[in-house]
């Protein structure tokens, strides 16, 4: 096949439909990508819940990855030879771009949270534990581990190297947006990446982008801006997050209170219990999930069988707009009085974003800036040449609805409960305080 | 419902007022680090650990006018300052739980300068390492802060001056 973790022989190709094709020459990151912790990304979707709002929205972290990489190859393409770009890191950031999601589980929003885990961890755990990626890895050297570790943890020294994975334009960003736009079938998710990768120049501090192709960025951030809003955030899409992490925190109180399940929690137990293995965790992923969402339909447990239920036939909360804490504390009572635990069917839920900021000394939120490389050398931050991006600039969009089960509302016997209830919940924004 | 909420307004009422954005970043994130419990999620970026989950509370919670935020220009840029309202001290006080030793850590570390408590986060990011590991990353990855090696010393007395508060 192949000369010892060099170049293949031959060229393998994956077809994709955002970059039309995936090259890989390098023996190492084909093999990487036959390890089964890459492959397990199959199992993972993109995009957790959004497939219930956009049906396409089924693509996998594994893709992603894939894009991710290809991305990063073609930017290498475009640094070779240049000042500041070490040819020696080529391998490096190849890696690194890879394998940026490898510790990501199964809807990781709601499962990080409920469970208390960090998929950061899991990333170096995969990439320094006993695992395949981390043999073929090592392969490379033996601290080449630790450096991939340390490019997605963004600590690596070198910065242009960090900044191409991770930074306001960077191959992570660029895959996702193209592929989430191609996925869910939404048009204003695109942008010209074609241009974009040729004017890109490395720096000592990171990737700049040549004067001219400024309104092509612009494109970008403005895609960005409208994926945000459009797609992530999309009211429906988080009302799913919301029952999938209330089933979870359900069957976790329920493991914790000594309920006893109708079917074995095999792949939960160490989870419920705080004490989860790496090998139970690369273990989880969506096809299992959803397997015990269907167990539970039978269990004895009304909540966690209604939740369930909820997820898997689409039957999900509705929202209103937020209201001010007393009156969600009001409601809270309400609902408890009604039957309805209010610490399963109602709750608060906040988006925000901010779609581009540059770094204002001692202050805001550490953003690395895009910076313009003008024809007399002259490097300007964005927003500083930009009119479109400057009337976006440090401006953060924040939205916080409220959750709950209207069917279960629509049903409450005390007519008096139930107006009292509705009058919240029509409240708007302009109560909150 | 408001668990998380309430341990912010927590850190702001043991503080009286945080002045920087970053300084109550840091001082979470140093809080979280000593086992105290907050749930927001940190990560690594170009200055040091930083909340994207802390900013949004924040916002939430002037937005529900419970904290004080002012914003105020010094030499060129913008900053700003955290304090409780009155409402802020009425949800506390109803719906507040106590969280032992908090208060003596907070009022510690708000006595210190911003720059000291980047430092101090940052060796804590880094602190499963070897103090000279841990010294070679900050020069490293804070070149321009240019941290001297006596003032690395003192975050890490910091840290267990914070942990003996604790252990009291």
């Amino acid at each position: 096949m192949a000369k010892e973790m060099g170049q293949l022989n031959e060229e393998k190709v994956f077809k994709d439909p955002v970059h039309r094709y995936i090259h890989v020459r390098d023996e190492l990151i084909w093999r990487l990508i036959g390890t089964r912790e890459f492959q397990r990304l199959r199992r993972i979707r993109q995009l957790g819940t959004t497939y219930l709002t956009f049906h396409g929205a089924e693509h996998s972290r594994f893709s992603h990855s894939l894009g991710v990489y290809e991305i990063t190859r073609r930017i290498i393409e475009v640094f070779h030879k240049r000042p500041h770009w070490n040819e020696e890191e080529r391998m490096l950031v190849l890696s690194a771009a890879l394998l940026h999601d490898i510790g990501h589980g199964p809807f990781s929003h709601s499962f990080e949270k409920v469970f208390g885990v960090d998929h950061e961890d899991y990333t170096r755990a995969i990439l320094l534990g006993e695992t395949e990626v981390n043999e073929v890895l090592r392969m490379q050297g033996s601290d080449f581990p630790k450096k991939v570790a340390e490019v997605i943890e963004k600590t690596y020294h070198d910065k242009l190297v960090v900044s191409m994975i991770s930074s306001q334009i960077d191959a992570d960003r660029m895959d996702y947006l193209l592929r989430d736009a191609y996925f869910t079938g939404v048009s204003y998710g695109n942008f010209d990446l074609e241009r974009i990768l040729r004017v890109m120049r490395p720096m000592e501090d990171g990737a700049v982008i040549k004067a001219s192709g400024m309104h092509a960025v612009e494109d970008y951030i403005m895609s960005r801006y409208q994926m945000y809003w459009q797609v992530y955030f999309h009211p429906v899409t988080r009302s799913a997050e919301v029952i999938l992490s209330k089933i979870l925190h359900r069957a976790k109180d329920l493991y914790q209170e000594g309920y006893t399940f109708k079917q074995d929690l095999t792949h939960f137990r160490s989870l419920f219990e705080g004490e989860i293995t790496l090998e139970d965790y690369i273990k989880l992923d969506e096809g299992v999930m959803q397997y015990y969402f269907q167990i539970w339909l039978e269990e004895e447990d009304g909540i966690l069988r209604d939740l369930c239920r909820r997820f898997l036939d689409r039957k999900l909360f509705k929202y209103s707009e937020m209201v001010s804490v007393s009156e969600v504390l009001k409601l809270s009572g309400y609902l408890e009085e009604a039957g309805i635990d209010p610490k399963y069917y109602l709750v608060i839920d906040s988006s925000s974003d901010l779609p581009y900021d540059f770094y204002r000394p001692g202050e805001k939120e550490e953003r690395l800036p895009i910076n313009l490389l003008k024809a007399n050398g002259e490097v300007r931050e964005l927003s500083r040449e930009s009119d479109v991006v400057e009337a976006i600039s440090g401006k953060r969009r924040t939205d916080h609805k409220l959750y709950y089960p209207a069917d279960l509302i629509e049903k409450i016997d005390d007519s008096q409960l139930k107006r009292k209830i509705k009058h919240i919940l029509k409240k708007d924004e302009r109560d909150l305080r | 419902m408001f668990d998380d909420h309430l341990k912010v307004i927590t850190v702001i009422k043991e503080a009286g007022e945080v002045v920087g954005r970053k300084k109550l970043q840091k001082m979470i994130y140093i809080a979280k680090k000593l086992n105290f419990p907050f749930q927001e999620k940190y990560e690594f970026h170009f200055y040091g650990p930083y909340s994207e989950e802390l900013t949004l509370r924040v916002e939430e919670l002037c937005n529900l006018g419970y904290l004080l935020e002012k914003k105020e220009k010094v030499s060129g840029y913008s900053q700003y300052r955290y304090s409780l309202n009155e409402e802020g001290e009425g949800f506390l006080a109803s719906y507040g739980t106590s969280i032992p030793k908090l208060g003596e850590c907070i009022r510690t570390m708000n006595e210190q300068s911003s720059r000291f408590l980047e430092l101090v986060s940052t060796i804590l990011f880094f602190y499963h390492l070897p103090v000279e590991e841990v010294t070679d990353k900050i020069h490293t990855l804070k070149a321009k802060q240019k941290y001297t090696k006596e003032e690395i010393q003192e975050g890490y007395q910091f840290i267990s001056q914070l942990e003996g508060c604790i252990m009291q």
